[in-house]
């Protein structure tokens, strides 16, 4: 069945393709938007963390059929048009988050969820909304100052969220 | 047993710490081991790639950035991109490009390597690009990530190749100025006329520096560390910003023109083949273009980065990854399991438990007169400490893609021994190393689950049956079930104390698993000189093999990660039989500063050992008052020539709940190359160190692991993290690698404290088995 779906603001066409297919391979194998990754299948690790209407959610968990006509935001698509990066990738390069880098881009995708919701949130709001991704080389304590930097960037100096 | 024991003491990636017998031959880890005062390799003809053509210095060439295609590096590169060596190129932007010779699986060789050579280089790290070597040892050496090698076995040959290239810029200078090299400095990627300030950037003088003639190793200038501009600040990893952005960089991102999918599916029960497979039914799927078995070269395979074992099993090729796994739940097997393990991991430990108390065991060292020592002390103490088998759960899935056309192959993958996987197809396919081409991949995370590279094997195998490049993706289960396991094993600790309280005797006696009933298992055993043999008089240390088929390789500080726990504890124990503080106890183990081997920088330094175990201390405030159910702990170790020391500060919420509050690092590992990437593989250390304690464990029952996701095997999450101090040492030693060293010393620091703070001595790893949790 051919779909279509809005991905960063553009249609995108999947051509014939099972409606069952996860958003996740349709993404990747595709669209080539490999920035978005597999790490479990099962909703466990977070890594294939991407917006569907604003909201943070596992792309593995998602049937392609489901999605016509909702809003899908991708790690390719959170910086600004003309390649501003987001606040928070911004404090990732900055605090030099990432070891191996392949959470990271579901990292950020839950952070900015979390910064649209709660624009200034603690560190046990911030440990908790987190705690659906996995970090398996433990960058969990910079992934924390980066937020709480992009945070302040937002707030104090009207940075582009 | 005494050979196999030569032949594991003798094998240079063993004593590394990267397991058992497969690097040998022509080793990685040749440069490592040369002597000092060689001549440096980086200096020798073929790594320094000087262009021909030029005919020496040519003014022309000076500003105009236009070169004749005869010199451009490469050969075909558009723009002029002067190569000064092998590793460094000088675009006409002034752009300096530098190839990183190792694997990056998130240890930040990547950057760091660069570093190292950009500072003898001179170079604006701004101005520096990096890009991966190709995968061809003749010109980038030793091309592995293991050991926590990288920095060291690089450190002199990166700064000579920086120093050699800023020596012919220099010269190049000097030459175009018509003055003495003696005059000119360098700064910021350009060079300067002390005299008169008149500059020349590095891009003007790339062409006729490329025909200097490379120096002699004795000509060569290095930095005094005070006047370093890039080591040892803070530097951002170098692919970050493609990170943030999500651009390809995996393994498993790489897509190909045409490319096909793949799945292989192994027997669950290790060692199974399969018999019959509705293959049929299979290949008439949507989207699957062909199915079939392969038979391959083993039943079960081995940590094997070099051979040629291949596990059998059933390959399904489709048009995409969910269109394989989707026909991958049709799949029907029947498996012959005849030779198949029937592995069961609870009997294994209490096997293991039987032999280690009534058994002596095969001692495989010993010095002075430990049993003697031991019957004679004024009080013997005996404890039994043991680790479950754990997997490294690295965070990509193992995947490859593989092009193979008429006799050539191209792999496209992100091994920890990209050089290994060269040398692995050509012995597995039967092909000249020529014909096998090998493209290096960032990891998603390593801590050696990536050294071997049995997935790369089977993509080429799949490849071989397919008329167009394959992409393999494991699933998580694939990963989980076919891992190369850190192994299970039981340490029988017996020590005596003398009338002082001092350690007069120590025997260990270990337990290890065996694949084949001769030789121990990869990251089994027993390694010379691993801790507390070299700091004390009387020592033994015995092994007894008890067969186990399930595959152990090499994770995250493989033998010292199980080690140290076993003996920080057990210190404590003694420590605390000795009626003495922890602290002082380990200090007088140290005993007056020395090497504990003559000659040999990667032994352990007692001095350095004492000052990080002092340090971590004061850092933690050691011996301050703690309300009722809290305390703190303390753990040293010595690893891949660290010497670091954790104190944990634990909570006790009830009798089973541990809340690891903070924990203070100090470490020794030398000069730092990039504080930011060292503080985090520290950081990083401290978390696997926790997750790993608190509920890791596979289990093998009738052959097969049981445990098939993150659901059933925890990795910590983020608001179980502790507050991390640390702090390095400058003890002004060469550089040593941090991805592995401050994993050690963690469990011990939290099973002391919560010894401390409860009463309760945990001696089995996971803390889960006992009824412990993390919160």
């Amino acid at each position: 069945m051919a779909i279509s779906l809005e991905i960063n603001g553009e249609e995108h066409s999947l051509g014939d393709i099972d409606t069952e297919t996860p958003l996740l391979w349709a993404l990747r194998d595709t669209l080539g938007l490999v920035g978005t990754k597999y790490g479990c299948g099962i909703a466990q690790c977070g890594a294939c963390t991407v917006h569907v209407n604003g909201v943070a959610t596992r792309s593995c968990q998602l049937s392609v059929g489901q999605l016509e006509g909702l809003a899908i935001t991708t790690i390719e698509g959170i910086a600004a048009k003309d390649g501003t990066l987001h606040a928070l990738q911004r404090a990732w390069i900055e605090l030099d988050v990432p070891q191996c880098g392949y959470c990271q881009a579901g990292q950020i995708m839950t952070a900015a969820a979390l910064l649209a919701d709660n624009p200034d949130p603690s560190d046990e709001q911030i440990a908790n909304y987190m705690a659906g991704n996995l970090c398996r080389c433990g960058t969990y304590v910079r992934i924390a100052q980066a937020i709480r930097q992009a945070a302040d960037a937002i707030q104090s100096q009207g940075v582009r969220a | 047993m005494k050979e196999a024991f030569d032949k594991l003491f003798n094998d240079p990636l063993q004593q590394a710490g990267l397991g058992r017998g497969s690097f040998d031959g022509a080793d990685p880890l040749a440069d490592h081991e040369r002597p000092a005062g060689a001549v440096a390799p980086a200096l020798s003809r073929r790594r320094f790639l000087v262009l021909s053509g030029l005919g020496g210095f040519t003014l022309a060439l000076l500003g105009t950035g236009n070169a004749s295609a005869t010199a451009k590096a490469g050969g075909g590169d558009a723009g002029s991109d002067w190569a000064i060596n092998a590793y460094i190129q000088i675009h006409d932007d002034n752009s300096v490009r530098i190839f990183a010779p190792n694997p990056e699986v998130g240890q930040g060789v990547k950057t760091a390597l660069p570093m190292i050579v950009a500072e003898e280089l001179d170079a604006a790290w701004e101005d520096v690009k990096v890009d991966y070597a190709p995968v061809d040892g003749a010109r980038f050496g030793a091309q592995f990530a293991g050991g926590s090698l990288s920095i060291p076995m690089r450190w002199q040959e990166m700064r000579e190749l920086g120093a050699a290239a800023r020596f012919m810029l220099v010269q190049a200078a000097a030459e175009y100025w018509s003055v003495s090299p003696q005059g000119l400095r360098t700064e910021r990627s350009s060079v300067i006329d002390s005299g008169t300030e008149r500059r020349l950037q590095y891009a003007e003088l790339a062409a006729a520096a490329a025909a200097q003639t490379p120096p002699t190793a004795e000509r060569l200038e290095f930095k005094s560390p005070g006047a370093y501009r890039i080591l040892g600040q803070r530097i951002s990893g170098i692919d970050n910003e493609a990170l943030v952005r999500g651009k390809p960089l995996f393994g498993s991102d790489v897509r190909l023109p045409g490319m096909r999918y793949a799945t292989y599916v192994k027997s669950p029960v290790l060692g199974g083949r399969p018999m019959h497979a509705n293959l049929d039914d299979i290949r008439a799927l949507p989207g699957v273009t062909d199915a079939f078995i392969i038979d391959g070269t083993v039943r079960v395979s081995r940590f094997d980065p070099a051979g040629t074992s291949v596990a059998p099993g059933v390959a399904i090729v489709a048009h995409s990854t969910w269109q394989a796994l989707r026909a991958r739940e049709a799949l029907q097997i029947e498996w012959d399991l005849e030779q198949a393990s029937r592995d069961d991991s609870a009997q294994w430990q209490s096997e293991a438990r039987r032999l280690a108390e009534t058994t002596e065991g095969q001692a495989v060292a010993e010095r002075g007169e430990p049993l003697s020592q031991l019957a004679q002390a004024q009080q013997q103490i005996a404890a039994s400490y043991s680790a479950e088998l754990v997997s490294h759960a690295q965070l990509e899935p193992q995947s490859c893609t593989a092009r193979y056309h008429e006799g050539t192959i191209e792999v496209w993958a992100s091994s920890q021994t990209p050089g290994r996987a060269v040398q692995s197809l050509a012995a597995l396919m039967d092909l000249p190393e020529s014909n096998i081409t090998v493209h290096q991949y960032r990891g998603g995370g390593g801590f050696g689950r990536r050294l071997d590279n049995d997935y790369v094997r089977e993509t080429a195998l799949i490849a071989r049956r397919v008329d167009a490049p394959v992409k393999l993706q494991w699933t998580r289960e694939d990963d989980m079930a076919f891992d190369q396991y850190r192994p299970p094993v039981h340490h029988y600790l017996r020590a005596g104390l003398d009338a002082k309280g001092k350690i007069a005797a120590w025997d260990n006696h270990t337990i290890a698993v065996t694949p084949d009933g001769a030789e121990p298992g990869s990251s089994a055993g027993f390694r010379p000189g691993i801790m507390p043999e070299p700091v004390l008089e009387h020592y033994r240390a015995a092994v007894t093999l008890l067969p186990f088929k399930t595959p152990t390789g090499p994770v995250r500080a493989p033998l010292s990660n199980t080690y140290a726990f076993a003996e920080q504890c057990f210190m404590h124990e003694l420590a605390l039989a000795a009626e003495r503080d922890h602290l002082a106890f380990l200090l007088d183990v140290m005993g007056e500063p020395r090497w504990t081997q003559e000659g040999e920088r990667r032994a352990v330094h007692t001095g350095r050992a004492a000052e990080v175990i002092r340090r971590a201390a004061a850092m933690a405030d050691w011996g301050r008052p703690l309300p009722q159910g809290s305390a703190l702990g303390l753990g040293f170790y010595f690893s891949h020539a660290g010497h670091i020391a954790e104190v944990a500060q634990v909570r006790m919420e009830d009798s089973t709940r541990i809340r690891v509050e903070k924990v203070w690092v100090a470490a020794d590992i030398g000069t730092i190359v990039n504080l930011s990437g060292a503080e985090n593989q520290v950081q990083g250390s401290i978390i696997d160190g926790l997750s790993t304690l608190a509920a890791q464990r596979l289990t093998v029952r009738d052959g097969a692991v049981q445990e098939k996701n993150f659901d059933q095997y925890p990795l910590l999450r983020h608001p179980l993290t502790p507050e991390i101090v640390i702090e390095f040492v400058d003890s002004g030693h060469a550089p040593t690698g941090v991805g592995e060293p401050a994993l050690p010393p963690l469990a011990p620091a939290v099973c002391n404290a919560v010894f401390s703070a409860s009463g309760e001595r945990i001696r089995h790893l996971p803390v889960s088995k006992a009824g412990f949790s993390l919160v």
